[in-house]
């Protein structure tokens, strides 16, 4: 079995991509005290979205326009069931979960006649790579490229993958630098002490769920325009929840969320990996990331009650909670 | 002196169920004042708070604040108007730091990013002005509980508050924070800012207001200035009984003991001691009343007995076997029925019918088994026979128990806890909330069941009268301890049974010698 490294990870850190964008919006929701189990669908609506705007306009960038303003959708249409409707917010998002499976069928049947992809029907966009081809900072790379390993790995990832990473940076500085992070956190954490001084909490919870949804419309728009260039039925493929999971394990916190997303991203591209240099059952080898998130979320679940009992049972101090 | 900060006329409150939570109350608070408001749980103090900080609207009555007549809405706009309040449970998020928690709402902002520096600077400003020691930088889930109170009081104070609630601030805190908090008080006070504090705890009353407001089952005991009371005086004002109930019994036989507790210790999730070596028996025949001020420990004793929480250290054996890791059927096999201080919570499941309660702790076991299925006549049979026992008002068996009234649900309850076969009965608040017919019914009922079936019975209430007319000895519970014990319950005076519930005097252990 010979395996080449450096494409290795260059290509799990391009599997990260959309499971980023997830956790962040994952983590953006759940600061505000929601558990958004809806991003599966939001991020199915984003890809058919990114594919039907970029088709009819004849442009990239309005496809990529399109994803984000169909997730943002997407995030109003599920906040405003459960805030202003009052609906249960898992019942809301498992429906809406559902109606997106069937519905980016549908929708993709009424546009193009086929079931289960856009990819005869629809031209295809990709969103570009950057690498030493890229104008104004192909220099850098070229550059970059010369830089052994590392050079490889940096060269060549989507524009996408760049902004996953600024998104890292920028969800981070909203929360912690921001009046409205602050806001955020204020309401996730106890809406009543939010409401006493005079915050909005539908609002921030509004909020929340746009920047929620914007994304998961970069999610969907990297996996239709440039981890490949149509749309597939399913293809979200468990992404969304996988995000949710990431973000768990990190407690929320963006960096953290990112590492995790990292780490399922290498999950995924060790089954794919060995799906093609070993005879094991494809079968078996698919399910490496999901075990993976299982395995890992019991391990973080069992150190946290851990620690509660430890506390509860006098053996340490209560400050360690 | 004579500057009257707020002034609240002939406040009633009746909440939706008829329940008077307030009823003429007069309040009237003076600039530089500490005014205490005292009374016992469910006097009403906490209710006319909440109407002065706009989260519950009076029936009747008018507020003046600085001699102008208010309404007010919300709590917005009680902050608006200068009223502050420290929440008895924090208004708190522990993962933020001081001075974000203190600017929340007000945010201080430069460059489109929030201004944590100014937030910083401001929060300091206000704390050192009142000599709180307090670092703005910390995270609140650091501060120790003292500390969490000022950053509150600071939440209270940048918005210019001018009259500043304190409920029951002390309950939290070490008697070091406590002498703290009152210089810190006496700063704000002569700086103008009147507090109203909210206490059971006579001792400090007298020891910082000014003037003292006494509230008793929802009325007005009248205003007073401390320095014309004394702690007993003020004790008997705020314990008392409105109407004296008799029951008529005899000397208990007593038994084998059926309950031992032996050192029990539990401690909550913020590390505290919530029962603290605690030690006593129950013996079979005798009705064991435990009284004190809620919040003393009596929920998490009665948590531990019934097998719904665990317990730090110590022993507690039913029937001579230790309920330690025992789950609630496993302790109820061992011989204990339970009637849970919260019904809706603990006691019933609301929207299943009468039948299936009645029957919920006894529908696995064989007898009221055919086969792989319930046994619906049998069941039917006993149902029928306990509703009309117990004259459960209904319609029919089958009928979602919610749909009943207090009293109703109540008698669901007992019925079920009364016929479990159980040697042991533990009875919390029985009679809370429900009419007297009922409430008589159920305390008679524990004290001829003690009587003639050699029950013995732990009964914890709030309601003087209950503990002290059911009970056959005594407890008194303070601090997660037994503060007092008397062999005969009904022989207590209430004035005596008060000043040992708010810790004006405490017995030691060898005047308690053969009570426990």
């Amino acid at each position: 079995m010979s395996i080449d490294w450096v494409a290795f990870i260059a290509d799990a850190i391009r599997l990260s991509t959309p499971l980023i964008f997830a956790a962040l919006a994952a983590l953006i929701c759940r600061q505000a005290g929601m558990f958004n189990m809806g991003l599966e669908g939001m991020i199915l609506w984003s890809a058919l979205g990114a594919v039907i705007c970029a088709h009819y306009s004849g442009s990239m960038w309005i496809g990529l326009l399109g994803g984000i303003a169909v997730g943002l959708v997407s995030g109003l249409i599920i906040a405003f069931a459960s805030i202003s409707g009052k609906a249960d917010l898992y019942l809301t998002c498992i429906a809406f979960n559902l109606a997106a499976t069937g519905g980016t069928v549908f929708v993709m049947y009424l546009l193009t006649g086929e079931k289960s992809t856009t990819a005869g029907a629809f031209r295809s966009y990709q969103i570009p790579n950057l690498g030493p081809d890229t104008p104004i900072i192909g220099g850098l790379f070229k550059l970059i490229e010369k830089i052994p390993v590392i050079g490889r790995i940096i060269s060549g990832q989507s524009l996408l993958t760049w902004l996953a990473l600024l998104s890292v940076v920028l969800v981070w500085v909203l929360l912690k630098k921001t009046r409205l992070g602050l806001r955020i956190r204020a309401v996730g954490e106890n809406p009543h002490a939010a409401e006493s001084v005079g915050i909005s909490v539908p609002k921030v919870g509004y909020v929340s769920f746009s920047i929620c949804g914007v994304m998961t419309g970069l999610s969907g728009a990297f996996l239709s325009m440039s981890f490949v260039t149509f749309f597939m039925k399913g293809m979200a493929n468990g992404r969304g929840y996988i995000g949710l999971s990431a973000q768990n394990m990190a407690n929320g916190e963006p960096i953290g969320s990112a590492l995790a997303s990292l780490l399922f991203g290498f999950c995924q591209e060790l089954s794919t990996t060995m799906k093609n240099q070993t005879t094991f059952p494809t079968e078996f080898l698919e399910m490496i990331p999901y075990a993976a998130t299982i395995i890992a979320l019991g391990i973080t679940g069992m150190l946290a009650i851990r620690r509660r009992r430890r506390v509860e049972s006098g053996q340490a101090a209560a400050k360690e909670e | 002196m004579a500057d009257e900060v707020l002034r609240m006329q002939n406040i009633t409150k009746i909440y939706s169920n008829g329940f008077i939570a307030n009823r003429d109350v007069n309040l009237v608070v003076q600039r530089n004042e500490i005014h205490g408001l005292v009374g016992e749980n469910g006097a009403g103090k906490t209710t006319l708070m909440k109407m002065l900080f706009g989260m519950e609207v009076p029936n009747e009555g008018k507020i003046f604040i600085d001699g102008k007549e208010e309404k007010i809405a919300n709590p917005l706009d009680a902050i608006h108007k200068g009223v502050g309040m420290v929440h008895q449970h924090f208004m708190l998020l522990p993962s933020l730091s001081v001075a974000e928690n203190v600017t929340l709402g007000i945010e201080p902002v430069k460059n489109g990013l929030y201004d944590f520096e100014r937030a910083v600077a401001d929060t300091q400003a206000i704390a050192d002005k009142y000599n709180f020691k307090i670092d703005a930088r910390a995270k609140v889930a650091d501060l120790s509980v003292g500390q969490m109170q000022k950053v509150e009081i600071l939440k209270a104070l940048i918005k210019g508050a001018k009259i500043l609630i304190m409920d029951e601030p002390t309950a939290v805190l070490t008697p070091q924070e406590t002498e703290e908090l009152f210089e810190q008080l006496f700063i704000l006070r002569d700086d103008g800012v009147s507090v109203i504090f909210i206490s059971h705890k006579l001792e400090e009353v007298m020891h910082i207001c000014g003037r003292v407001t006494v509230l008793r089952h929802g009325a007005c005991m009248g205003s007073y200035n401390t320095k014309d009371l004394t702690q007993a005086s003020l004790s008997k004002l705020m314990v008392g009984r409105d109407v004296v109930l008799k029951i008529e019994k005899e000397d208990p036989t007593l038994g084998t003991p059926v309950v031992s507790i032996r050192d029990l210790v539990k401690i909550n999730s913020f590390g505290k001691n919530v029962i603290d070596g605690l030690s006593f028996d129950i013996r079979a025949g005798e009705v064991v009343g435990i009284a004190g001020v809620e919040g003393n420990g009596q929920t998490e004793l009665a948590q531990v007995l019934s097998g719904l929480g665990s317990f730090a250290s110590g022993e507690a054996l039913l029937n001579g076997e230790s309920i330690k890791g025992k789950s609630v059927r496993e302790i109820r096999d061992l011989g204990m029925a339970y009637i849970a201080e919260d019904r809706m919570v603990e006691g019933v499941a609301g929207n299943m019918s009468i039948k299936m309660n009645i029957v919920a702790d006894r529908f696995a076991k064989k007898e009221f088994k055919k086969g792989l299925f319930m046994d619906a006549k049998k069941i039917d049979k006993l149902v029928d026979q306990y509703i009309k026992d117990f004259e459960i008002a209904c319609d029919s068996p089958d009928e979602p128990v919610r749909m009943l009234s207090g009293g109703n649900i109540q008698k669901v309850v007992v019925a079920r806890e009364f016929t479990s076969g159980a040697n042991f009965l533990l009875a919390c608040q029985p009679t809370r909330g429900i009419d007297v017919g009922t409430a008589e019914m159920i305390r008679k009922t524990i004290v001829r069941k003690a009587r003639e079936e050699n029950l013995a019975c732990l009964l914890i209430s709030a309601d003087l009268n209950e503990v002290l007319e059911c009970s056959d000895r005594l407890l008194v519970m303070r601090k997660g301890k037994i503060a007092a014990a008397f062999p005969k319950a009904n022989q207590v005076s209430e004035d005596v049974l008060g000043e040992y519930m708010l810790g004006v005097r405490e017995m030691t252990g060898a005047e308690m010698e053969g009570l426990l």
